[in-house]
């Protein structure tokens, strides 16, 4: 430690700028080192014939078939159907679930009418009811919203009913005190002081919204990335299945992104945050 | 005398405070028995004594937070009934809404036109350049001070402090000092002062009451001119004064142990911070 200290103002000072930033970049790109080296392995083994395109299709593959269905203009029919699906459940479903949870948590009485019910029936796993399901709405779009709704509700009405009972009691006696109405309580102090736990809720719910949906459309459909990947698989166009996953983990990961997106902006006040001008 | 000039048009001057044979039980344990207190519109009053002895409880009661289970509280002449308008206070802890910005905190529940008094009243406590900021980037003091001018925005006619200087330094308590004193003497309004700090009470207070076990024990009117120096001579023979008279009952009521048994338990003395 000494001897860098020493040694430092001796070099050139250009030099060492650079060195950082030779440092910097090496830094950025050390965790790209294994996945790119294992695409890279991965587009050998197949070039080599090591490994059967049964299997994995090699990734040169995979981007031309994305390419082939983007250019058709296929690829966005079937992403706009089950990202209309994925959303209209959730908006059903989360809806549901924040309205009922901001209901529970902030009268007594419904919490007594309503919580213990709500808390049995979330013990059954949305899955498991695929076979009711079927028989009560057939296998059309319906079913497929029932699924997705059911199961984004709990993450969101828990964490709502939970944010709302967490709210700072003292925050509330001080509203009280200083003469808000029973409007301006809620607005101004409930509901965002309960907001940190409801996007918690809602990041949870995005993510069993994929999870469920692709369930849902790999059962029957006949749009979707579901469908695209379950067609595909019949006629053993792997690539095109290989498509089909990807698609699903980057709309996961842009759920995610605009959640994130959202805390940061109504959670901006907050120190865990990064609280900012 | 320069206060009364000083006093703006639109301060409609402190309330009068009648307290008689107020008390206050929570099941079997009374927190206040049999208190009388009268006080004067503008009078600047602490309530010193130790922990759990009612002090508390009798500014909630004053506040409306809290219903007597006997006696009467009036803010001239009319009894006290919930929260009134006139009445502000000003908590332990800051209580800033952390998710708006300091001037919205300032101005809560207020319609948008009164944002430029707003900014006055942030101004009279020193921070109008921060008034964007959000609360979490303030310091301790810097937020009671908020806290201070969102219960002055209101033009209360009583302000309630409820030992609102206890978790700051001892300097940035000498300037609340300063600024709550220069702040009272320009507005006019009552005070009413809860602390534990006797040389605080004896700083700012024309009268310190001291209650212990409920009942008021000392009601002292201190006559220094303002604004005081607690190096003066006199401050320390009334601080000195008034904190031996707090000292001298041990804690654990060593005075009347007969008749006062259920003060002993310790559970219930800490139930009082509950409620």
């Amino acid at each position: 430690m000494n001897q860098q200290v020493q040694v430092l103002p001796v070099a050139a000072p250009s030099l060492n700028g650079a060195r950082t930033f030779a440092a910097g970049v090496l830094r950025r790109l050390v965790p790209w080192l294994v996945p790119v080296g294992l695409i890279v392995a991965w587009q050998i083994a197949s070039s080599l014939g090591w490994l059967s395109t049964r299997v994995l299709p090699a990734p040169i593959d995979v981007l031309k078939a994305a390419w082939r269905l983007t250019a058709s203009g296929e690829l966005w029919t079937h992403v706009k159907v089950s990202a209309a699906r994925a959303l209209a459940g959730l908006a059903i479903g989360g809806g549901l679930g924040l309205a009922l949870g901001l209901l529970t948590g902030s009268v007594r009485f419904f919490e007594t009418l309503l919580d213990s019910t709500i808390q049995m029936v979330r013990n059954i796993p949305a899955l498991a009811l695929i076979p009711l399901v079927i028989l009560w709405f057939g296998i059309d779009e319906s079913a497929k919203l029932f699924l997705i709704a059911v199961s984004v509700f709990f993450p969101i009405y828990l964490n709502t009913f939970h944010g709302i009972r967490n709210v700072d009691p003292q925050l509330i006696e001080m509203g009280r005190t200083y003469g808000l109405t029973r409007w301006q309580l809620y607005k101004e102090v409930i509901l965002p002081g309960a907001m940190s736990s409801i996007l918690v809720g809602l990041r949870f719910s995005l993510g069993l919204m994929w999870v469920i949906l692709i369930v849902a459309e790999t059962i029957s459909a006949q749009s979707g990335i579901g469908y695209l990947t379950m067609n595909a698989r019949e006629f053993l166009q792997t690539d095109i299945v290989l498509v089909g996953i990807l698609l699903y983990a980057l709309l996961g990961k842009l759920a995610d992104l605009f959640a994130r997106g959202l805390e940061r902006w109504w959670l901006r006040w907050h120190p865990a945050y990064g609280v900012t001008k | 005398m320069s206060a009364v000039l000083q006093q703006t048009p639109e301060d409609a001057g402190g309330v009068r405070l009648d307290i008689r044979s107020l008390r206050k039980r929570y099941g079997e344990r009374e927190v206040l028995r049999n208190t009388q207190l009268h006080i004067e519109p503008g009078q600047f009053i602490a309530i010193v004594g130790r922990s759990g002895c009612g002090k508390s409880t009798l500014l909630r009661l004053v506040a409306g937070l809290e219903e007597a289970t006997e006696g009467t509280l009036q803010v001239d002449g009319k009894a006290i009934d919930g929260l009134h308008d006139d009445t502000r206070i000003m908590f332990q802890e800051a209580r800033l809404l952390p998710w708006r910005r300091v001037i919205d905190n300032v101005t809560l529940g207020l319609p948008p036109e009164s944002r430029p008094r707003g900014d006055e009243v942030l101004a009279q406590v020193g921070l109008a350049e921060r008034r964007g900021e959000w609360p979490a980037r303030l310091s301790g003091g810097q937020r009671q001070r908020v806290a201070l001018a969102r219960a002055l925005v209101h033009r209360p006619r009583l302000l309630l402090l409820d030992e609102p200087l206890g978790a700051l330094d001892a300097l940035t308590r000498i300037e609340m000092h300063r600024l709550i004193e220069g702040l009272w003497l320009r507005h006019r309004f009552t005070a009413l002062l809860v602390t534990h700090d006797v040389q605080e009470a004896v700083a700012l207070a024309d009268r310190v009451i001291l209650i212990e076990d409920g009942r008021i024990a000392l009601d002292e009117n201190i006559t220094l001119a303002r604004p005081r120096s607690q190096g003066d001579a006199a401050f320390a023979a009334i601080e000195k004064r008034i904190l031996d008279r707090v000292l001298q009952k041990p804690a654990d009521n060593e005075a009347e142990p007969a008749n006062d048994t259920r003060w002993a338990d310790g559970p219930a003395h800490v139930l009082r911070w509950a409620v």
